[in-house]
């Protein structure tokens, strides 16, 4: 394919636009040049490191080295969905909450994808599967993490409304319903609205990289198109299950609400 | 321990039940039956009828007609020993869609001297009263067989709170039981058989 390929020296001219934001905010006295620099310093590091990486895992293209690099991802997602909501549950509640909603709807969606619309040969090719758990994982981690934090910072809130409902004699679902919904729509608007935006106001990353690596317009819209779908079916499972993972915990066996099991 | 004439299981009976701030209780109720605890704020009421309802963890055990409250699903018990909170909870922001039955709460709604119009009202118009009579109707409606009471005319003036007991005696006489937390000497008279003084969380009898 006829891709421009960029030198150290392409890369060095570009920082020059990072230079040009640190001398902004010199100039105005935001005292943000220090974090600027940092976070460029951050993005070569990490993402040569990631480059490096895959080069590897893709001329390996073996199954265990595949399945390592997939669980880190998913482990570092998991991490990210446990500590964004500020409220946490008891005995690291949340990072269980969150490592089930990631890996479920991860694995979920990427296996359906991988056995329906794309088939690469064989079906693990890290090239199909780490990209797309990669892409994946960037809304179910939003998702996740929106409706955990919908669910743990609305329960104190909820909780008259809620153990009305249990006294009265509702099942924990019933009585969870309302905060449930709301939570699970936290989750699940970003994704909507990144698929009504979508070509309009920007042009989805994925779409843009392939058009830049040569393929057909409409080639990179069906891939966008494909992908959208699979992010909307993703974060609304990961919605769904961090929302209910949360209510599992807040509740016991006899369907009470626990709110003991949130730290205080 | 009082034991119906008829030979048959009380209709409540907890047996032993305690939690961290609660001595272990043993009482009875049979059917028709109230019984009231008083005692100062603070001295674990609240959470006597809360442990009755299975709304904490706890230990020990209550049965209904005879029936373990371990043998049934949490919510299941719940829906016949119906705990009645002081200050209601709210779920919706209308009134109307905390009752199934429209008409069976508008019947009783009328005896308590609540309009019918204010089951279109939103819940957060409505004085602290109402909303207290509306969280006992909403009760009253799904005809559990035991009420845990907490208080349930501390809001309320004196015309009320006959309108109130007058229904409680009602519903006792439908063959249920009722449990209550007042603050009401005379209350205590006027409704219940026996009563009971709480005191840091033990249960002490008043009378009988």
């Amino acid at each position: 394919m006829d891709v421009i390929k960029l030198q150290a020296l392409d890369l060095a001219v570009a920082s020059l636009l990072v230079v040009l934001s640190a001398g902004i905010s010199f100039a105005l006295r935001l005292n943000m040049q220090r974090q600027v620099l940092w976070a460029a310093a951050r993005t070569v590091v990490q993402l040569l490191l990631v480059g490096h990486i895959l080069r590897i895992v893709f001329a390996h293209a073996a199954p265990w080295l595949t399945a390592l690099v997939v669980a880190v991802m998913m482990a570092l997602a998991a991490r990210e969905v446990a500590s964004r909501p500020k409220a946490r549950l008891v005995g690291r509640g949340n990072g269980w909450v969150g490592a089930t909603a990631v890996a479920a709807t991860t694995i979920i969606t990427v296996l359906f994808i991988l056995n329906t619309a794309l088939r690469p040969d064989p079906w693990y090719d890290p090239r199909y599967t780490i990209a797309l758990i990669g892409i994946v994982l960037g809304s179910v981690l939003n998702a996740a993490s929106l409706a955990l934090d919908g669910m743990l910072s609305g329960v104190r809130r909820e909780k008259l409304a809620i153990e009305a409902r249990l006294a009265l004699g509702a099942p924990a679902r019933l009585a969870f319903s309302s905060l449930l919904r709301e939570s699970v729509r936290r989750g699940i608007v970003p994704s909507i609205n990144q698929m009504s935006a979508a070509g309009i106001i920007t042009l989805p990353g994925i779409m843009t990289g392939q058009i830049i690596a040569g393929m057909d317009p409409i080639d990179a819209a069906k891939y966008q198109i494909l992908l959208m779908f699979l992010l909307c079916g993703a974060s609304g499972m990961a919605a769904i299950g961090a929302a209910y993972g949360a209510m599992r915990r807040l509740t016991d066996e006899r369907g009470r609400l626990r709110l003991d099991k949130l730290m205080p | 321990m009082p034991v119906s004439q008829s030979g048959q299981p009380p209709l409540l009976r907890l047996r032993g039940l305690y939690s961290p701030r609660l001595s272990p209780v043993s009482l009875d109720l049979a059917t028709g039956e109230c019984a009231a605890v008083m005692g100062p704020s603070g001295a674990g009421k609240s959470l006597l009828l809360r442990q009755v309802a299975d709304l904490d963890p706890g230990s020990g055990e209550v049965e209904l007609n005879g029936l373990a409250r371990s043998a049934m699903k949490g919510f299941e018990w719940r829906r016949q020993v119906m705990y009645c909170q002081a200050e209601a909870g709210w779920w919706e922001d209308r009134v109307a869609p905390h009752f199934a039955d429209r008409a069976k709460a508008a019947a009783v709604m009328a005896r308590l001297g609540l309009a019918e119009d204010k089951l279109d009202a939103l819940v957060n118009e409505l004085s602290t009263g109402e909303r207290q009579r509306l969280g006992l109707v909403r009760a009253l409606a799904l005809a559990p067989r035991v009420l845990l009471l907490d208080e349930p005319t501390a809001a309320l003036d004196q015309a009320a709170t006959g309108r109130v007991e007058e229904e409680l005696r009602r519903y006792l006489d439908t063959g249920a039981a009722i449990l209550m937390v007042t603050h009401s000497e005379e209350q205590a008279r006027r409704l219940a058989r026996r009563a009971w003084r709480m005191e840091q969380g033990r249960l002490e009898p008043l009378w009988t």
